[in-house]
């Protein structure tokens, strides 16, 4: 664990980067620290490997004060991957990654081929081993720098705003790739962004700054969400955080109706056998869904897409959140939302007043539970 | 014949007098340099295949020494002025052309569409424009050629004493007087720092936009600073 | 009454192969006082440039000497020190390590500047020692210019080291002067052409030692 302790990091010309700050960042999991520029957050990260020393107050890792050991043996024991890679153009991308390890007496053979490992853990492709960096897309680039964070295989990543110089679609291939690869190795990370989406969707804690080296609050992200400590951090948040926050509900608690499903050709009509719903979703003989019928639509013998309305993109019932859900919902022209399961089939059908109860049921639930939620209870999508 | 600037008068010139001349031999070279330059360097802007033999030659002009060069022309234009500044219009021109070449093309395009799109002809955004923006490069051009100029003055003084202040080097050794030949250096490196800290100060002028002290922007785009970098003296 | 023609002459006449005066030992004496000039100037202006390039600091003390130095006429200088200290290789020495330096301290210095924080900031991270740092990740990416600026002296050395016949050294100069003296035009043409040729050497060694030195991912921009 690392414990932020009392620290405080004050310029020779009187400005404080980091006012007091403290907190504990715990093992194996994702901490991301927040906040506008100027709040210290960076400050904070590169204190930890001591590329800023603290005017007052310590880092203790693992209980131990980090300047007891020297200071470029504490940097290799740390992964360190900052916003433009940072990668070292007169060198192959295999020797890039191997840089740590080399620094640490491996031989070259090992280095590489530990080197040529970590690119595949990181999506490279292996024939990228012998380019240059500027041979690589910005994307390509980031997941070299992850590489090389992760070559030594260290405790420790320290991560410096590395998404937030490549454009949105790729920063959420890398975000995804980073939880993957998480997943599989359980590091303790520390995340800097300034991006909220960001802190909410890869942080297992959340640390929000702000301006003036002040710690606003610190938090799982769906306590954040519920339950913003002031004023600073629901501003920080947005307008939509209660839509965000439902990403944090599993959507397995809906009660899905099966009775408006019909597949085509069962001569079913929508308003006449559908109970509650006014529309009938039909499917093709597979079970996947094709759109909803209209009122009196007959549906017997072959059905013309065309007559149809869309049904849109379904959720996956059980994986994604009630956000997606919801979502679901409000784009259907029915106001209904389709599940599906994992193999794309029909699982059912729910209503935007029926997701709404749940989400009652849900914050209901979410409040009791009290900070136990975070990761353990987040979902895709 | 005891004071500090007192000349032997086979001179024929008060120490004001070499100054004066120095300077003469030194600048019109350089502004002759530097009004070639200004074509040829358009020239390799707009044809970018120009550039590289056009740097070869004059890399090749660079390297003969000033010396040759100013023998070799006695046959044309005696022991003369002209004869000593003919190689040094030559050696400026060589210093001019790439600064101004890369001072052009560091224009960010960007700069040069929004002139274009705001209606600028080639040449109101060649004299508006780039020009304008090149002035910093053309004049850290226009310091290493006046320095390197005025320092190679002096060698005219083997070639029948054409070298305003280097004439005091000849007398200083014959004559045995170090004065003269202190009088010489101290004096040549003294008017090439005053000239060339009133051309940091027309930078100053001509360029309000350029934050104080900072360094070049996109260094890491910068061509190299092939014979630019830091000319030097005499040959 | 043309160059070539005197170019023709001076290498065709047997009598200038051979001897002291002849080109093989004017070419050697030449080739002397560069390297050692070059050698004494880099071994002041690299660690210079190096070193106040990678810590960012004392770059306005840098550029006043530089100015200072370049300000000193080169051939007044060679004259002066031969009065200060008589007959000798050190007074060629001086001028034209005056002349080097500047070019050389500069251009490491830009070039220790202009590189990319980034990956230092990246390396520093890691843990590599200053030292390090500055020839494992700075140095390979500066190295380019580095050389471009040793390249620039050591044209400016070749060409000027001919000034060292007038203090009664050998060198290419000596047919320069010579044949001023002697009215030998065929002996100053000559021996410029052996200067220039020996300047588009020296480039080319440069160009080589670039294509030897320089790393294909720096080098990519050509």
């Amino acid at each position: 664990m690392i414990r932020i302790d009392g620290v405080t990091k004050r310029y020779p010309d009187g400005t404080v980067a980091v006012d007091r700050l403290s907190l504990d960042i715990p093992d194996g999991a994702i901490t991301v620290f927040v906040g506008p520029s100027g709040c210290g957050k960076t400050t904070t990260l590169r204190m930890i490997n001591r590329m800023v020393e603290p005017s007052e107050g310590r880092i203790l890792i693992d209980g131990e004060d980090s300047r007891r050991q020297p200071v470029n043996t504490l940097r290799r024991s740390m992964g360190y991957v900052i916003q433009n890679a940072g990668l070292f153009q007169h060198r192959t991308i295999v020797d890039n990654i191997a840089t740590v390890p080399r620094l640490l007496g491996w031989s070259k053979e090992k280095a590489r081929s530990r080197a040529r490992e970590l690119m595949e853990r990181v999506g490279l492709d292996g024939s990228l081993a012998k380019r240059y960096p500027y041979q690589l897309s910005g994307g390509q680039q980031q997941r070299v720098g992850v590489a090389r964070a992760l070559a030594a295989d260290p405790p420790v990543l320290l991560m410096d705003e590395p998404f937030s110089a490549v454009d949105p679609v790729v920063r959420k291939g890398l975000q995804d790739e980073l939880l993957r690869i998480q997943a599989e190795l359980g590091k303790t990370i520390v995340f800097v962004t300034h991006d909220i989406d960001e802190a909410v969707k890869l942080g297992t804690m959340v640390a929000v700054m702000r301006t003036g080296g002040r710690l606003a609050q610190y938090a799982p992200p769906a306590e954040l969400l519920s339950d913003p400590a002031d004023a600073f951090v629901e501003d920080f948040l947005g307008a939509d955080r209660g839509i965000r926050r439902l990403s944090f509900f599993p959507s397995a608690e809906l009660e899905l109706l099966t009775g408006p499903v019909a597949a085509a050709g069962t001569g079913r009509t929508a308003a006449r056998d559908t109970g509650d719903a006014p529309y009938l979703l039909v499917t093709d003989a597979d079970g996947r869904p094709l759109g909803w019928a209209e009122p009196g639509l007959p549906t017997d013998g072959p059905v013309d897409p065309g007559r149809l309305l869309p049904c849109g993109r379904p959720f996956v019932a059980g994986q994604d959140s009630l956000r997606a859900a919801l979502d679901c919902a409000v784009l259907s022209p029915t106001g209904w939302a389709v599940a599906v399961d994992g193999s794309g089939r029909v699982a059912g059908v729910v209503s935007q007043q029926a997701i709404g109860e749940a989400i009652r049921a849900a914050h209901a639930g979410g409040r009791s539970d009290g900070a136990d939620t975070g990761a353990s209870a987040k979902v895709a999508g | 014949m005891n004071g500090l600037f007192d000349l032997p008068s086979d001179l024929q010139h008060s120490y004001l007098g070499l100054v004066g001349l120095h300077l003469r031999e030194a600048l019109i070279p350089v502004l002759a340099g530097l009004l070639l330059a200004l074509p040829v360097a358009q020239l390799c802007v707009r044809l970018r295949w120009l550039y590289p033999p056009v740097l070869g030659v004059t890399t090749v002009l660079y390297a003969i020494p000033s010396l040759a060069f100013f023998v070799v022309l006695i046959d044309y234009t005696g022991q003369t002025e002209t004869t000593v500044m003919i190689p040094l219009a030559v050696y400026s021109l060589v210093v001019f052309v790439p600064a101004i070449v890369d001072g052009v093309r560091s224009v960010p395009q960007e700069t040069l569409d929004a002139a274009t799109a705001m209606g600028l002809g080639p040449v109101r955004r060649y004299l508006q424009v780039q020009l304008p923006i090149a002035a910093p490069a053309i004049i850290a051009g226009l310091r290493v050629a006046t320095v390197s100029s005025i320092s190679l003055v002096s060698v005219g003084m083997l070639i029948g004493n054409q070298g305003a202040l280097g004439n005091l080097l000849y007398d200083g050794m014959s004559y045995g007087r170090p004065r003269l030949v202190w009088l010489s250096v101290i004096g040549t490196a003294v008017l090439a720092t005053v000239v060339d800290a009133l051309l940091v100060l027309l930078r100053r002028i001509l360029t309000p936009w350029m934050p104080r002290g900072a360094r070049r922007p996109s260094a890491g785009n910068r061509p190299e600073p092939a014979v630019t970098a830091g000319k030097g003296a005499a040959r | 009454m043309n160059v070539l023609h005197f170019v023709g002459a001076f290498f065709g006449d047997s009598a200038h192969w051979h001897g002291y005066d002849g080109i093989p030992t004017r070419l050697l004496e030449h080739l002397r006082y560069s390297l050692i000039a070059l050698g004494v100037a880099a071994a002041v202006g690299l660690p210079a440039g190096l070193l106040t390039g990678h810590t960012g600091r004392g770059g306005n003390v840098l550029a006043f000497i530089a100015t200072a130095a370049r300000a000193l006429p080169s051939f007044g200088l060679l004259v002066l020190m031969f009065i200060l200290f008589g007959f000798g290789l050190v007074p060629v020495m001086i001028p034209l390590v005056v002349l080097a330096v500047p070019p050389i301290l500069v251009t490491t210095y830009e070039a220790m500047r202009s590189v990319d924080p980034s990956p230092v900031d990246a390396a520093r991270g890691m843990g590599m020692s200053e030292a390090r740092i500055l020839f494992q990740v700075e140095l390979p990416v500066a190295l380019p210019v580095v050389l471009g600026g040793l390249r620039t002296a050591a044209v400016q050395i070749v060409s000027t080291a001919t000034i060292a016949a007038y203090v009664s050294l050998g060198g290419l100069g000596r047919y320069i002067m010579d044949g001023l003296y002697q009215h030998d035009y065929e002996k100053v043409v000559g021996g410029a052409t052996l200067v220039a040729a020996l300047a588009l050497v020296t480039l080319a060694l440069f160009w080589a030692a670039g294509r030897l030195t320089v790393s294909p991912g720096v080098r990519r921009r050509g």
